[in-house]
């Protein structure tokens, strides 16, 4: 029973028309979505730029405001007041709508994470399902944006992101089968009820998997060759100025800030937690989760784009169906009251795993005979 | 029926956040993998060896500053030993050691700033740059300390040293000394067994020994490829055979190596530094009683050292009178780029930015 | 190429990183907080003193570019009396040529670096502008003679702590006003 529903119910007995009754909850929750995602992203942004200062020995901003919490406003507004400069060849309506396709779909995913007991715009039976089928519809986005703006740095962009995102879909979606096997149904809340010792102890290969698979899809570090600033400088953005990069910009801290909640409700018990109130907690651990994402990015250099398709394939991929394999074999095997075992079982397969292949991993690639 | 493809010519740029300094390269690629590079120079040339014919021999000295500016002291040395060649000059003991002293914390300066910007061509966003910045910043105190400057020095004069060291500096020197090899071991924790490090850069670009040797490469190109070749060592100026150090060298001569090189000359260059220190005299001339319009003879010499990019050498031609009649500067890295095309190809685009940022590039010494 | 170490490598930088979060960082917080410049600073001004300047234009004929112009008149007793001494500092590298040839020491650097101006012809400094003066001090570049009354540099190496020179990890929370520390 979610609140919507409770206040769908109460809006009934005040005997509003049937069609207010249904679209008022919807609008309201939509709204308080999208206020709520706003406001998240500024404070990531001033989070990940003061965090990342201090991994580097420096102050981040704190000119704007104490501390510089008015800088990402102040970024805002310098983007919104740009010229919005479009390419004279480019493909003017594919160069439009591109930035949208790749920025609705983020919000979009925000309809399924719990962020308190109860606290959801809607409870499908299938989040799960809901989460991947969305998350894949960014990388048309992209691919339209380096095609459409006529420059070939943002066109070998746009290849590579093809070729990365699709490849790295695969673990993502077998690691969460893991967990939905575990929890026994696809649906967002039920799995969040159904963790009394979090997913991250009972099963950590599929953690680290969906971990590194997700910072695959944000385009983070190490994998962020997609806007390279070294090689490509700015890739499939390159040519975009104004709102419209405004909208990748948001779109990238929004797709963090999602990911983040979907690990915390998918691996790290959403909003349970002892003293505090849930919301509060919920607010935590998706901190924690963008500050391990901030920690990689100040400290990894990225792979190249065969290196990491050969990362996704030969070892992501054969690592997360043994996981699935072996959850399956213990959920039939050990009775629901003996969850501990599972833990220590799963840590010590999980290194053995780990340590067999990469014995047996090679990259492969290099140089080609011309 | 076969498919017809043509090759895609990418122009990586003058105005590029990666090539170091104003480098165009005009890329011919096949999907992602490079079949042809042509490099085009030119941007940064300021006709240094023409104004240097229209100038006295001091008033050349910050010309040189100019060439290699991440590592001027040693330019201005080679220009010196140069003209003190031509003129036989004997520079005091004092000075010597003085000019030892500078040469190395400028090698130590110079790597750090080509080893930070190597990992930051790799994409590890700023944060070995910032490390290794924080001993830069002391280096650059200490020679503002003495000359006044922090980044183009104008410090050696021809037959010596401009002026002697303040009282601070030594204590300074030794306390920086003494800090150093602790940070060197962070660095290498932070970096050298780092996977996606080893994956990116061993195997990738290799210069064979033999076509390092056929095209004149020299400094750390050179040794990462196998050859155990240092000036200080084979052809000793100043008085480098007074110190005992090791010349580190590298098997496969790819970017690994040549990273690899550059962090152990650094700690070799500690050990130099400890020696100097200890074996300073304490009083002496700084430098030698040359006029302010000096005529040397005329003839002509080559001075050459080894500056942290290579061998960096002035040719200087005198007619007698108080300008050289020429002065032709062979830059070390001008030579080491003409591998480019064959390190590269074969390789894809991401590979071709670190290559180019693990030869260690300056552009004021190849346009000059 | 094998994926030889399990991911060690990795988690040893990371470690690394982690540390420096809790090292102060090294920001100085310019324009709050400023640096105290070495004493031999070749500041981006000259300081010119009339009263030991005889125009012999040695300075002059050092400079690599050219940019002092010297016009004097004979006066009484053969010495020459300078009416223009002009530095175009727009031209200017700061080498410190003209400085260390004057024989009579009237000729120094400065030490100012924040000598910015908003029209180029501006930057062509004359003899009232040169002359030394209360704003305009000169540096110790050469001249020994004014080491004494220049502050002492702040180093990156010492630590206030261990009662060295002046300071360098400067702590986050501290804002100071006023130059130096």
């Amino acid at each position: 029973m979610t609140l919507l529903d409770q206040f769908q119910l109460v809006l009934k007995t005040l005997n509003w028309p049937d069609w207010a009754v249904y679209l008022t909850p919807a609008i309201v929750g939509i709204l308080i979505i999208i206020i709520f995602v706003l406001t998240i992203i500024i404070v990531f942004i001033w989070w990940e730029r003061r965090l990342l200062g201090r991994f580097q020995i420096r102050t981040g901003p704190n000119r704007c405001g104490p501390e510089g919490v008015l800088q990402p406003i102040a970024t805002a507004i310098k983007i919104l007041l740009k010229e919005d400069i479009v390419p004279d060849k480019a493909d003017k309506l594919i160069h439009f709508i591109a930035p949208i396709i790749v920025f609705v779909p983020i919000l979009m995913l925000f309809a399924v994470i719990p962020v308190s007991e109860g606290a959801i715009l809607v409870d499908l039976n299938v989040g799960v399902i809901y989460v991947i089928a969305i998350s894949s519809i960014s990388v048309i986005g992209i691919f339209m944006a380096a095609w459409a703006s006529n420059n070939k740095y943002s066109l070998i962009s746009g290849l590579r992101a093809i070729a990365q995102m699709v490849s790295y879909e695969l673990p993502v979606v077998l690691s969460i089968v893991g967990v939905a096997v575990v929890a026994g149904s696809f649906s967002m809340l039920k799995i969040v009820e159904a963790q009394g010792i979090p997913y991250i102890l009972l099963q950590p290969l599929a953690f680290i998997i969906f971990f590194l698979g997700c910072l695959a899809e944000m385009n983070r570090s190490p994998f962020d060759l997609l806007e390279a600033d070294s090689e490509i400088v700015a890739g499939y953005h390159i040519e975009y100025s104004g709102m419209k990069f405004a909208m990748f910009y948001l779109g990238e801290y929004g797709v963090a800030l999602a990911y983040a909640g979907i690990i915390t409700t998918l691996f790290l018990g959403g909003w349970q937690g002892p003293l505090l109130p849930p919301v509060l907690w919920f607010i935590i651990k998706v901190m924690l989760v963008f500050s391990l994402i901030i920690w990689m990015r100040a400290t990894l250099p990225r792979l190249r784009v065969d290196q990491l398709m050969s990362f996704a394939w030969k070892f992501l991929l054969p690592m997360a169906v043994i996981n699935l394999f072996l959850v399956a074999i213990e959920v039939l095997v050990l009775p629901a009251t003996l969850q501990w075992v599972m833990v220590i079982l799963n840590f010590g397969l999980a290194a053995a795993l780990i340590l067999l292949w990469s014995r047996l991993f090679t990259l492969g690639g290099g140089r080609v005979e011309v | 029926m076969a498919i017809k493809t043509e090759p895609f010519y990418l122009n990586i740029g003058p105005q590029h956040p990666s090539t170091h300094g104003v480098f165009r390269m005009r890329v011919s690629l096949d999907g992602e993998v490079i079949v042809g590079v042509e490099p085009i120079i030119g941007y940064l040339h300021r006709g240094i060896e023409k104004l240097a014919e229209a100038r006295t021999y001091t008033q050349n000295i910050p010309f040189t500053d100019r060439l290699d500016y991440l590592s001027s002291m040693t330019n201005n040395l080679a220009y010196c030993m140069a003209i003190e060649k031509l003129g036989g000059i004997k520079v005091p003991e004092r000075a010597e050691y003085i000019r030892i002293i500078f040469s190395e914390i400028m090698r130590i300066s110079s790597h750090m700033m080509a080893v930070g910007f190597f990992l930051n061509d790799l994409g590890a966003m700023m944060t070995p740059v910032l490390y290794m910045w924080r001993e830069r910043e002391k280096i650059m105190d200490l020679f503002e300390m003495v000359c006044g400057q922090r980044l183009l020095y104008n410090y050696m004069r021809i037959g010596g040293v401009s002026q002697d060291l303040p009282d601070e500096f030594v204590p300074a020197v030794k306390k920086f000394v003494a800090e150093m090899p602790k940070y060197i071991d962070e660095y290498d924790q932070l970096l050298a067994i780092n996977e996606i490090l080893l994956a990116r850069s061993k195997g990738v670009g290799i210069l064979p020994r033999e076509t390092a040797i056929a095209i004149g490469a020299s400094g750390p190109v050179l040794r990462a490829s196998g050859v155990k070749w240092d000036i200080r060592k084979m052809d000793p100026y100043s008085i480098y055979d007074r110190f005992d150090f090791e010349v580190p060298t590298g098997d496969a001569g790819d970017c690994y190596d040549r990273y690899w090189v550059r962090m152990q000359e650094i700690r070799q260059s500690v050990r130099i530094l400890e020696q100097a220190l200890a074996k300073l005299p304490e009083k002496g001339p700084v430098c030698a009683e040359v006029p302010q319009f000096f005529r040397p003879p005329r003839g002509e010499a080559y001075g050459y050292i080894e500056a942290p990019k290579g061998n960096i050498g002035f040719y200087a031609v005198s007619d007698g009178s108080i300008a050289p009649y020429r002065l032709h500067i062979y830059p070390p890295t001008l030579i080491n780029i003409t591998a480019l095309q064959d390190m590269v190809v074969g390789w894809k685009v991401a590979d071709l930015i670190i290559i180019f940022g693990s030869i260690d590039v300056v552009l004021g010494e190849i346009d000059r | 190429m094998k994926f030889e170490r399990y991911g060690i490598g990795i988690a040893k930088g990371m470690a690394l990183t982690f540390k420096h979060l809790f090292r102060s960082p090294i920001t100085i917080q310019y324009p709050d907080e400023k640096l105290v410049t070495s004493k031999r600073i070749r500041g981006n001004e000259l300081v010119w003193f009339p009263l030991t300047c005889t125009g012999c234009a040695t300075c002059a004929k050092s400079c690599p570019q050219g940019n002092i112009i010297i016009q004097t008149h004979s006066g009484e007793d053969s010495k020459f009396i300078v009416d223009k001494f002009e530095v175009d500092t727009g031209r200017c590298m700061f080498c410190g040529l003209c400085v260390e040839s004057c024989p009579y020491d009237a000729l120094a650097m400065g030490l100012s670096y924040e000598c910015a101006k908003y029209r180029r012809g501006d930057l062509v400094q004359n003899k009232e502008k040169l002359a030394v003066s209360h704003d305009r001090q000169p540096s110790a570049y050469y001249r020994p003679q004014f080491d004494d009354s220049l502050p002492e540099q702040s180093l990156l190496l010492y630590d206030r702590a261990k009662g060295g020179q002046k300071l360098s990890f400067l702590p986050l929370s501290k804002r100071k006003r006023g130059p130096g520390a």
